[in-house]
């Protein structure tokens, strides 16, 4: 019972990360492909967005991956074996982006030196959500080999194939959509709305043709893709569903509803994490040789879920109530925060 | 080899950004306090400035706690393999605190003038409460692999598993006081030695003296009581690891009337050592607490189960000595205020604070060098041995010069931000006309 408790929590880890760390990695990206004459502007939005609740938003990769280590240590392991290349550059972006933002936002002076923090804000932002998409892509998509007897079949082709990194864009793509919906209900100013929606357009197609990509890398690779989304009828609703709200966003977006269509956009992201994840569930790692790694048979012991799950149920009550009066207090008094430094 | 350094390296960093960040939230909340309380300006001006401290701290610390929490998988997979499930609660309950801690942080450092006076200075109390419950989480977990708890190991298998028993293991309470303490006492005087150098420089002399004092009492007192904590560690690792104790003493031979020996270079291939004080009975007397009951030495112990004699031995000299240093240097503190001389303007007693500024973090980084090179060849006491416990993917050398580098950068990068903060702490903190004394 506690097991699912755990895997619920698992779950739920990362869909928060997707969307809240998601929407932030996002204005990084968003940052990237904004014209240099506006880009001040942005990052004034951006900050005054994120800045409050943005170390809160990555706790969430934290509560994931102790999850997984503490109550699922072969699947932690042997991801963190196969997988340390990207790993290892996902961290490198974790780090850079972190420290950069926050230097950004502290350094007493101002001066060129915010140059170099928005360049390492920005590529950041962009590599760890690609990073953090391969290393999903490549847990399912049966390129771990722990039969393997040389380098590059253990620890290179096991993330570098095209499903994988197809799925890393996708998740790029993803974010960057996800805060251009996020920023448009941040700012008051027409002009910049005009601009974010137009971004949000823009990731839009690109996560399009990041999908159509995956599919194809699907074919191509043998990787039962189609099957786990069509193949059951809850990954045809959810995706009937994630299209329907799709096309009610673009609707409502021009007639300035900015609260719904976030709700709209985190529901589409809820939907793709379901049907991804639903078939092929509880099977987190697929392996090579067809073998895999259950979340319902490769778990510790039983004493370790039940205090793992007491722990993220007890955990929960002090930090949601919490992050939830975080969120709107400062949703409902926005003023401009940089002002108080 | 190249996996230990990279673990030892990203420790390293990490124990100091987060000692830093868990304790400097008390000395904001403190000074936070008091601005409330006297509401005179100086005392909210240090507050901000040291909650721009806590806010590069806090972060520096959670992105490498957070790739710290990668790095166990990634380098020792056959440890976390078998280990996750039986230390991973301290974890879990950290992940909690931690994350609480950052809501906190979200609070408190946008939350001037929009929340009610008193609920804003909770929150940034609650930032302190939820770090060092973090860290003393942490170090419970490392406990764990000095003083293994909480299940059978019966032929290579781990069973009967019980996290609790192994979060709540015999030395959890001894580490973690040690290691609170020392966060305190490093971290007091560290920034006090900041502030005392800006003090000798004649620069914004109220500011920075409010702010010396209120580092200093906490690096003070801290430093006054860690040998007691000291002692209760050293008993429980005389208890649990004596190659380990033998190895911080030097202590080659087992005999009746044990000394303490102080300094001094150990000899391993002749096993003595060389110029060192000796005590005799003394060693006998802190771990049995009477002179004749003989101390396990090296002897007794098999080569292949020694750890690093001279590493751990000039650790735990260097430890021992920059913690008496830092106590010294307490008691002229408390004799300046107890014969009310003011002292504060004497250049030698700013000078003190100074030359004392890293010694701190010094001590720190030697005692976690005795603790963990200490338990060597041993990742878990007795149990698993570190080599076995390492990735099978070669050419973790070149992880280890990316790491590296990526910490130095980072460690300059926030020493560069620290240094901007005192800079321009006339233009943003404390803009008032240059005080008198």
């Amino acid at each position: 019972m506690m097991l699912y408790v755990v895997i619920l929590f698992l779950w739920l880890a990362l869909l928060l990360y997707l969307v809240m760390g998601g929407a932030d990695f996002g204005a990084g990206i968003i940052e990237m492909f904004t014209s240099k004459p506006n880009k001040m502007r942005t990052r004034q939005t951006m900050y005054n967005a994120i800045g409050p609740i943005w170390e809160a938003n990555h706790m969430w990769l934290i509560i994931a991956i102790v999850i997984l280590f503490v109550g699922f240590p072969v699947i932690y392991t042997t991801m963190s074996t196969y997988l340390h290349i990207p790993l290892v550059i996902m961290l490198m972006g974790i780090i850079a982006r972190g420290t950069a933002l926050t230097f950004r936002n502290y350094d007493a002076v101002i001066d060129d030196m915010q140059k170099v923090y928005n360049k390492i804000f920005v590529y950041s932002s962009f590599i760890t959500p690609l990073f953090l998409g391969i290393i999903a892509g490549s847990a399912v998509s049966g390129r771990i080999d722990l039969h393997a007897t040389d380098f590059m079949s253990a620890y290179i082709y096991s993330w570098l194939n095209w499903f994988s990194v197809s799925i890393g864009f996708f998740t790029v793509a993803l974010c960057g959509f996800l805060a251009a919906i996020y920023l448009i209900g941040e700012t008051n100013e027409a002009s910049e709305q005009k601009r974010f929606i137009r971004k949000a357009k823009l990731m839009n197609v690109a996560a399009v043709v990041a999908g159509a990509s995956v599919f194809a890398a699907s074919v191509a690779e043998h990787i039962p893709l189609i099957q786990w989304v069509f193949g059951n009828i809850i990954g045809i609703a959810a995706v009937s569903l994630a299209s329907i709200s799709l096309i009610l966003l673009w609707i409502l977006i021009y007639r300035g509803k900015r609260y719904i269509i976030r709700v709209l956009a985190g529901f589409q992201v809820t939907m793709i994490l379901l049907t991804t994840t639903y078939k092929h569930y509880p099977n987190i790692v697929i392996l090579k040789n067809g073998g895999y790694l259950s979340l319902i048979n490769d778990h510790g012991a039983d004493k370790t879920i039940v205090a793992l799950g007491s722990a993220l149920l007890i955990g929960s009550l002090f930090i949601l109530p919490a992050l939830v009066y975080l969120v709107w207090s400062f949703q409902r008094k926005p003023q401009n925060i940089k002002d108080q430094h | 080899m190249a996996a230990r350094s990279q673990m030892a390296l990203s420790l390293g960093f990490h124990i100091i950004f987060s000692c830093i960040g868990m304790v400097m939230p008390f000395f904001m909340a403190v000074s936070h306090y008091l601005w409330l309380k006297t509401n005179k300006p100086v005392y909210k001006n240090v507050t901000k400035a040291w909650s721009k401290g806590v806010a590069i701290f806090f972060a520096t610390g959670a992105v490498s706690g957070t790739v710290l929490s990668f790095e166990l998988g990634l380098l020792w997979p056959e440890f976390m393999k078998h280990a996750g499930p039986i230390f991973g609660m301290p974890f879990s309950l950290e992940g909690t605190a931690f994350f609480i801690e950052a809501i906190a942080l979200g609070f408190y450092l946008y939350g001037w003038n929009r929340f009610n006076k008193w609920f804003h200075w909770f929150t940034g109390v609650v930032v302190g409460i939820s770090g060092i419950a973090s860290g003393i989480l942490v170090v419970s977990a490392n406990s764990w692999m000095n003083s293994p708890t909480g299940f059978d190991y019966i032929n290579g298998k781990y069973t009967n598993i019980d996290p609790i028993k192994a979060m709540f293991n015999p030395a959890w309470f001894s580490q973690a006081l040690h290691m609170s303490i020392a966060a305190f006492a490093a971290t007091g005087f560290a920034v006090a030695g900041v502030h005392a150098l800006m003090i000798m420089r004649q620069k914004n002399i109220n500011f920075h003296k409010k702010a010396f004092r209120i580092a200093a009492v906490f690096g003070i007192v801290a430093s006054i009581l860690q040998p007691l904590s000291g002692d209760i560690s050293a008993k429980m690792v005389a208890k649990r690891q004596p190659a380990k104790l033998a190895a911080m003493e030097a202590h080659f031979k087992t005999e009746e009337y044990s000394p303490l020996i102080i300094g001094g270079i150990p000899d391993v291939k002749n096993k003595k050592v060389d110029y060192a004080l000796e005590l005799p009975g003394l060693l006998s007397f802190m771990v049995h607490d009477d002179f004749k009951t003989p101390v396990k030495g090296l002897d007794q112990i098999p080569e292949r189960d020694q750890p690093p004699i001279a590493v751990t031995h000039y650790s735990f000299q260097i430890m021992v000595a920059l913690g008496m240093l830092m106590m010294g240097i307490g008691v002229i503190y408390l004799i300046a205020q107890f014969k009310k001389r003011n002292w504060f303007d004497k250049t030698w007693f700013l000078k003190l604070f100074i030359a004392a500024t890293p010694v701190g973090f010094i001590a720190i980084e030697a005692g976690w060098t005795v603790t963990e090179v200490g338990r060597q060849p041993w990742i878990i006491q007795g149990i698993m041995r570190t080599k076995d416990a390492v990735t099978p993917m070669p050419g973790i050398g070149y992880s280890f010069y990316l790491f590296t580098a990526v910490y130095l950068t980072l460690s300059v990068a926030v020493i560069f931000l620290l240094y901007r903060q005192i800079k321009m702490v006339p233009e943003i903190y404390d803009n008032t006309k240059p005080s008198t004394h």
